[in-house]
């Protein structure tokens, strides 16, 4: 079965198109008794014990493909890592593509051989899918749009309510570097330190757990970056953050991206590290577990949690100058700031 | 874990703040000190700067801040250039969110409007290139810094005969606001924290005036934390004894007579005409329009619609870059004017006064911390 | 306004350069700066070259900062 050269609106009515695209392009790729019956919908074998976690994401990126990743690895990790964010070993996904007319089938095959990479190296299974087109010049080449399923096992209970006074913040990683990787490439920026952190978190968080460390709560900083993040937990767990720029892991190079573009590398995202609020006297039990996993070299203690206290904003950062500075959420996109 | 500019050192932010502290002691009244810069205002914020100055210095900021000080109109201007069809606007990230009487650029973007974010004017001639069939227009706004890239893109233009490359004229300097604000008696500001970049093309011989005419001290200064703070220093030290003098504390890029080759480009293609400031009103020769024998790169003369402006009701941005009320005293700050739907363009930018004391400062006056 | 960055110049034509900081770099204009030499650090602004940091004037004033943070140390 041959890959369409480019992709045309019969592509996702339904009809014969539809059907070539379904097992030129996509059953190759995911083949899995679940998907491959090609039912109107997968059905799963039992389950492992524990409560059912759920997610669904919705993805769009400009440029769709970049230094360390493209949309397809981006749609597959953003979903496992929700799942892992909750406390849950991610099992399965469905994955489904909205399609430019006139969308190179090359490009389409490289995106799907990159979700299948990630599915691959995730330990997660697509069973479901679909594909619709849209005329040319009403889409942006390409969507995904991707849902999962995973089993939180018994014992582990991840929730901002649990965030208490004495909590260590972990950064498993630099942060920002998807952020100010896209950033960078959009503004003719370049350099060989720039790309993606997108990767699955379930390996490596999977390593604390196993480490019987306590984990409170856990959050991927994508859209908003770590400020953001920080700013929305604060405001269920009504405690107070404050963080360290000394201790914040930034690469050399998305360090650069930001003063170049006069962006804020704590607002930028990151699709592959994630913030640990966890007991204090763990947090070098867990920074040790981390270190020891490729994907966790460059994790840092960044900040404490506090009892809230008057005349502070609920997250603030200790600046290289020792000021204190008030981290706001992120206030619509954040835009390159030159004139 | 970073390797910062020594400029931004904690001990020497530490020791300067320290040795502030000491000098204020004996200064008689308040210092008031304006920058005039944007990017002032957002180091001076993005540092958490103000917390490490004594009671006796209070820092506001002046009309530095380009989105700011763009007024309702232009921007009126811009989106119905884009509403002609054959237009595809290209802009500077700075202005996206920026109020006009209708909507704001990132709006009539999200309706399908071709509005392009760019870092560079040159990139505007790429996309003019790359799209013969459209008019690029370019949203000239800035300063004397800015002015100068804007005028090399329409030299290049020019000489490639890359026709449809056009902007739509909207550039200020500096000295002439400065000037109105020196000499207003209703404006109590001791002393000028003086752009550094824009003295990097102006010269800081360019701001003499303000001490020879005003009898106020000015410094150029630098943006890392230590800069603001070795000129803070400076200030009270003239203040102490009564002088008024302008020092240039950032020599590392400003010079004197400034650069001459960005002047002569900006001579060639810009002359000084009357612009109109939000919040300040008309002020002669303090806008750069074109040259007459570049009309064919106007995008101001291409015919258009344009609505009855409409101005922000209540907002109180004109006092605010003249300094004479803290953002905090107008009336529509935090509720309803805040960064996600600002009312006035102060609350716009990260260096608009309104938007740094909301991201910045509100909670050190506050009760409780939510 | 007027976000500038110091940055090197690693190579150049004419008219224009590539310009770095970090491992990051940027063809920029030399139009407003024709005089940049190679591994000088130039201030860039918009893509643009403006300035050249004086290196001289630059450690007079590290020089001077690290007066201030050592009188703190010594406190
Ligand atoms: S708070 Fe808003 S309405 Fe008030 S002066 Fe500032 S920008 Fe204008």
């Amino acid at each position: 079965m041959k890959i369409p050269e480019r992709i045309l609106l019969a592509h996702g009515a339904g009809g014969r198109l539809s059907h070539e695209l379904i097992e030129g392009v996509f059953l190759p790729a995911f083949s899995n008794p679940e998907l491959e019956s090609l039912d109107d919908a997968a059905i799963l074998p039992e389950l492992p014990p524990g409560r059912l976690a759920m997610t669904t994401d919705g993805h769009v990126v400009d440029p769709p493909t970049y230094p360390g990743g493209d949309l397809g690895s981006l749609s597959v990790n953003g979903t496992v890592n929700d799942l892992v964010m909750v406390g849950a070993d991610p099992l399965y996904l469905s994955w489904a593509l909205i399609l430019e007319e006139g969308l190179e089938g090359e490009k389409l095959r490289q995106h799907v051989e990159s979700a299948r990479r990630a599915a691959e190296e995730a330990g997660v299974t697509i069973v479901a899918g679909d594909t619709k087109t849209v005329p040319r010049g009403r889409g942006d080449g390409i969507y995904a749009v991707s849902a999962g399923i995973g089993v939180v096992p018994e014992g582990r209970r991840v929730s901002d309510r649990r965030i208490e006074a004495g909590d260590a913040i972990l950064l498993t990683g630099t942060a920002a570097d998807h952020g100010a990787t896209i950033m960078a490439l959009r503004h003719g920026l370049e350099g060989p330190g720039l790309h993606s952190d997108c990767a699955p978190l379930n390996h490596l968080i999977g390593e604390l757990w196993k480490g019987g460390i306590d984990i409170h709560a856990m959050h991927d900083p994508t859209r908003g970056g770590i400020a953001t993040t920080c700013n929305e937990a604060a405001s269920r767990s009504s405690l107070r953050f404050l963080l360290s720029a000394q201790a914040i892991p930034i690469a050399p190079g998305v360090y650069a991206v930001c003063e170049i573009l006069g962006l804020d590398e704590l607002y930028l995202a990151s699709e592959g590290r994630a913030l640990i609020f966890l007991p204090g006297n763990q947090s070098e039990a867990a920074l040790e577990i981390l270190h020891a996993h490729p994907q966790g070299r460059d994790a840092a203690s960044i900040g404490v949690v506090l009892p809230a206290e008057a005349g502070h904003a609920p997250v603030e950062l200790e600046t290289l100058s020792g000021s204190l500075r008030p981290l706001d959420m992120l206030s619509g996109m954040d835009l390159p700031r030159i004139c | 874990m970073r390797t910062r500019d020594p400029f931004s050192d904690s001990e020497a932010v530490r020791g300067l703040a320290r040795e502030i502290a000491r000098e204020a002691e004996e200064l008689e009244a308040r210092l008031t000190i304006m920058e005039v810069c944007g990017s002032h205002t957002h180091a001076i914020a993005r540092a958490g700067l103000r917390s490490l100055l004594p009671e006796k210095i209070r820092l506001i900021s002046g009309p530095g801040c380009p989105v700011c000080v763009t007024p309702v109109d232009w921007l009126d201007h811009a989106i119905a250039l884009v509403e002609r069809g054959d237009v595809i606007l290209s802009s500077f990230g700075d202005l996206m969110r920026v109020p006009s009487s209708r909507r704001t650029l990132e709006e009539i973007r999200s309706e399908g409007a071709p509005v392009e974010i760019l870092y560079s004017p040159r990139d505007a001639l790429k996309l003019a290139r790359s799209r013969p069939e459209k008019k690029i227009v370019f949203l000239a706004v800035g300063f004397e810094t800015t002015a100068p890239t804007i005028a090399a893109a329409l030299v290049e233009a020019e000489a490639e005969g890359l026709e449809n490359f056009l902007i739509l004229p909207g550039n200020k300097t500096m000295p002439e606001p400065m000037r109105l604000i020196a000499g207003d008696p209703e404006i109590a500001v001791d002393a000028f924290l003086l752009p550094g970049h824009v003295s990097v093309i102006t010269g800081s011989d360019a701001f003499e005036f303000l001490a020879r005419d005003y009898g106020l001290p000015g410094i150029v200064a630098g943006f890392a934390p230590t800069d603001v703070l070795r000129a803070v220093l400076e200030i009270i030290a003239q203040g102490k004894h009564g002088e008024a003098k302008i020092v240039n504390a950032y020599g590392r890029v400003v010079t004197r007579e400034g650069n001459q080759a960005a002047r002569k480009i900006l001579d060639e293609v810009f002359v000084a005409s009357p612009a109109r400031w939000r919040g300040l009103g008309e002020i002669p020769a303090s806008g750069l329009d074109l040259r007459p024998e570049l009309a064919h790169r106007n995008a101001a003369l291409l015919p258009v619609e344009l609505p009855e402006p409409i101005e922000p009701p209540g907002c109180r941005c004109g006092e605010v870059l003249k300094g004479m009320i803290d953002p905090p005293e107008c009336p529509l700050f935090g509720a309803p004017c805040i960064p996600e739907r600002p009312v006035g363009a102060c609350m716009v930018s990260s260096e608009g006064s309104c938007a740094a004391w909301y991201r910045h400062e509100r909670w050190r006056n506050m009760e409780s911390g939510r | 306004m007027c976000l500038a960055i110091p940055m090197r110049l690693e190579e150049r034509d004419e008219f224009s350069g590539r310009v770095s900081l970090d491992g990051v770099s940027r063809q920029i204009s030399l139009m407003l700066f024709p005089e940049a030499e190679v591994g000088q650090w130039l201030l860039v602004h918009a893509g643009y070259a403006i300035s050249a940091i004086d290196e001289q004037q630059a450690e007079e004033t590290l020089a001077l900062l690290s007066e201030y943070a050592g009188e703190m140390m010594e406190l």
